[in-house]
């Protein structure tokens, strides 16, 4: 009986682990299956593109635009050095530094201003009653209705010579020569905060939203003073928040192009424009393709930068 | 519900019934910013039935390479002269043959054969002009007929000048104003000292900028390198401003109406070729971009009555000019290289 039960019994095992398997066979091919249309997306809207310009920046540039198919590593070296057209001496290429340095240091100080703008802004907003949080939020998203291009043009009518700053100042007495904003490093920087301030104010936002504030009723109960309770209570609970904006801010500022393209006069080139410069006037597209796979890697080393100081302070303060 | 429905399946089918009912076909010219004549653009879409959309460029580089990547759904395209060659020799302009059109007679007989493109067998002219210096008089009183405001700048205008980012013209008006060759000048020690010029100069300038009608007339400029057309539309808007011819030797441009190989509007293209060599129309062009356009009997038909004598339109007795043809690559490298070091 016994052994009669258990050689009966053997044949379903097996199939039961064959059921087994090709469930788990099934399941694999589901779970590819459902997860194709990401990854197709993912291959021929990122990847793949990403591939061209890759392959582009190794190639040798044509005579008027576009490429010719023979390997060439060129558009790298001029990305790095130039080559006097004169005398044929080599040297560093900073005019490509340059432009590196000022996009960099104009994005951080964007980055910065906008944190110092939006922190407050961002608390002030969670810190009204439930009821008008919405609208105050929604006064925030309302420069986002308006088309990037015109909201750059508006900053032009503030502060250009004839512009609204000026002709207050001069009409008080202030100045009796218009201020030169015009055309400076400050007049893309200030286009750049106005544009991209909503982007850290968002994430503030949603983070000091979730804050208990009790949290800081307990500080204060402690016997902190008001800096020691944003310092020791605030700040540690927001960190999220002011990382993710700083990261919205300061990644599209990089890039920015628009903004320096009509803020900056032609004169103050931004990484955006250099790139675009070399598919256009410079004709130079592997050139164009090499630089902007070497922003995406400067954008790449600051992320993990942040990433990595996040969890690092994360731990600490935890 | 229902009724939301209904609402909205009439409203598709009512759009394409009279999408196509609207026109009986498209144009799509590709031209210079802020250089089209609506009116132009309205008479010829109504005597034609033909839906015309106009897209904007700002350097015939720019147009070069975006034509030359396709996939741009352009049928028109309005080049430079010394550019016209290049999109010949490139393969990227149709042989329309405008020589033959019924409205080729109006075209002055000193833009029928022209270099660019001999006996006009591509192209038809759009508009011509000089690329000059426009100067604010508030601003500075002195001689402006002289690159020297853009290359040594007068004190009274550092900071205020602004130079149009066309490579060609700047790095000609650099050879003119030391005295050189403006005529594809390849000779390296003069090229040296054009570089070290424009180098020089350079931080005198607050912009390098199209599109400035606007600033000129608003005094964010004050002085540049210009387009006569474009300093008669900021004069027009503010008085103080005049143009200065350098008696170095200024240049002289030509843009032209060509219609491009793979356009899909091909006979919408050839009758716009031909709707602009009226002498009506033509005027059309010139009322409002104000700079001449090459067709003869099109001066009574402008509006603006101080056009035909105005100083930005009617050169100086005896002006030194010049016209940059399109140069061979080894030339064109070299202007490039500089360009790349004066616009870091």
């Amino acid at each position: 009986m016994a052994a009669n039960a258990t050689v009966k019994s053997a044949p379903p095992a097996t199939s039961a682990a064959e059921a087994a398997a090709a469930f788990e066979r099934r399941d694999t091919r589901n779970r590819w299956l459902l997860s194709a249309p990401a990854l197709a997306i993912l291959f021929f809207a990122s990847i793949g593109p990403l591939g061209i310009v890759v392959v582009y920046s190794f190639l040798t540039k044509g005579g008027y635009g576009g490429v010719e198919w023979k390997f060439s590593t060129d558009a790298w070296a001029s990305v790095f050095f130039t080559r006097d057209i004169f005398d044929d001496t080599l040297g560093f290429a900073d005019a490509h530094l340059s432009i590196f340095w000022r996009s960099l240091r104009l994005s951080f100080l964007t980055t910065l201003l906008a944190l110092v703008v939006g922190f407050p802004t961002a608390y002030f907003i969670a810190t009204r009653p439930e009821k008008t949080r919405a609208l105050w939020l929604f006064l925030i998203t309302i420069p986002f209705w308006t088309n990037l291009l015109i909201r750059t043009f508006a900053i032009m009518e503030v502060i250009r010579n004839e512009g609204i700053v000026n002709s207050i100042l001069i009409g008080l007495g202030i100045i009796d020569q218009p201020l030169q904003i015009m055309f400076t490093d400050t007049a893309v920087m200030l286009g750049l905060l106005y544009v991209y301030l909503p982007l850290m104010v968002l994430p503030l936002y949603a983070s000091m939203e979730r804050i208990d504030f009790r949290l800081v009723e307990a500080g204060y109960d402690l016997y902190a003073n008001r800096l020691q309770v944003l310092r020791r209570v605030i700040l540690p609970l927001v960190k999220p928040g002011v990382i993710a904006g700083s990261i919205l801010v300061f990644i599209p500022s990089l890039g920015a192009y628009v903004t320096p393209r009509v803020l900056g006069g032609g004169r103050n080139m931004m990484l955006g424009n250099l790139i675009e410069l070399q598919f256009g006037q410079g004709r130079n597209w592997p050139l164009g393709s090499a630089l902007s796979i070497t922003l995406m890697v400067v954008v790449m080393v600051a992320l993990l930068f942040y990433v990595k100081n996040a969890g690092k302070s994360g731990v600490r303060h935890g | 519900m229902i009724s939301k429905t209904k609402i909205a399946a009439t409203a598709v089918t009512f759009a394409l019934l009279s999408g196509p009912a609207l026109a009986d076909g498209e144009l799509n010219i590709y031209n210079w910013g802020n250089y089209t004549s609506p009116e132009l653009l309205k008479k010829f879409e109504e005597t034609y039935n033909v839906k015309v959309t106009v897209t904007d460029y700002d350097a015939n580089d720019t147009a070069l390479a975006k034509i030359k990547a396709g996939g741009h759904g352009f049928d028109i395209v309005v080049p430079s002269h010394n550019y016209v060659p290049i999109f010949i020799q490139e393969g990227l302009l149709l042989e329309t043959k405008p020589n033959q059109m019924e409205n080729f007679k109006h075209v002055d007989p000193q833009w029928v054969d022209v270099d660019f493109d001999p006996g006009r067998n591509y192209t038809v002219p759009w508009q011509w002009g000089t690329t000059g210096i426009t100067v604010n008089r508030k601003a500075y009183q002195g001689d402006i007929n002289t690159w020297a405001i853009l290359f040594d700048t007068p004190a009274e205008l550092k900071g205020k000048v602004n130079v149009v980012p066309e490579m060609s013209d700047v790095i000609a008006g650099g050879l003119a104003y030391l005295g050189f060759s403006t005529n594809c000048n390849g000779n390296k020690e003069e090229l040296k000292q054009v570089r070290d010029l424009l180098l020089k100069a350079k931080p005198d300038w607050i912009s390098m900028d199209y599109g400035n009608v606007e600033k000129y007339a608003k005094e964010d400029l004050m002085a540049g390198l210009n387009w006569n057309g474009a300093s008669l539309r900021a004069r027009l808007q503010n008085s103080n401003i005049e143009y200065g011819y350098p008696k170095e030797g200024i240049a002289v441009w030509m843009d032209n109406v060509s219609v491009l190989a793979d356009a899909k509007n091909v006979e919408n293209a050839k009758l716009f070729q031909n709707f602009i060599m009226d002498p009506q129309n033509a005027a059309m062009i010139s009322d409002f971009a104000q700079y001449a356009n090459g067709i003869l009997g099109s001066g009574e038909f402008i509006q603006n009555k101080d056009f035909a004598t105005a100083p930005e339109i009617v050169m100086p007795e005896g002006q030194k000019t010049f016209i940059m043809p399109a140069c061979p690559p080894e030339v064109t490298e070299l202007y490039t290289a500089i360009w790349t070091e004066l616009t870091k």
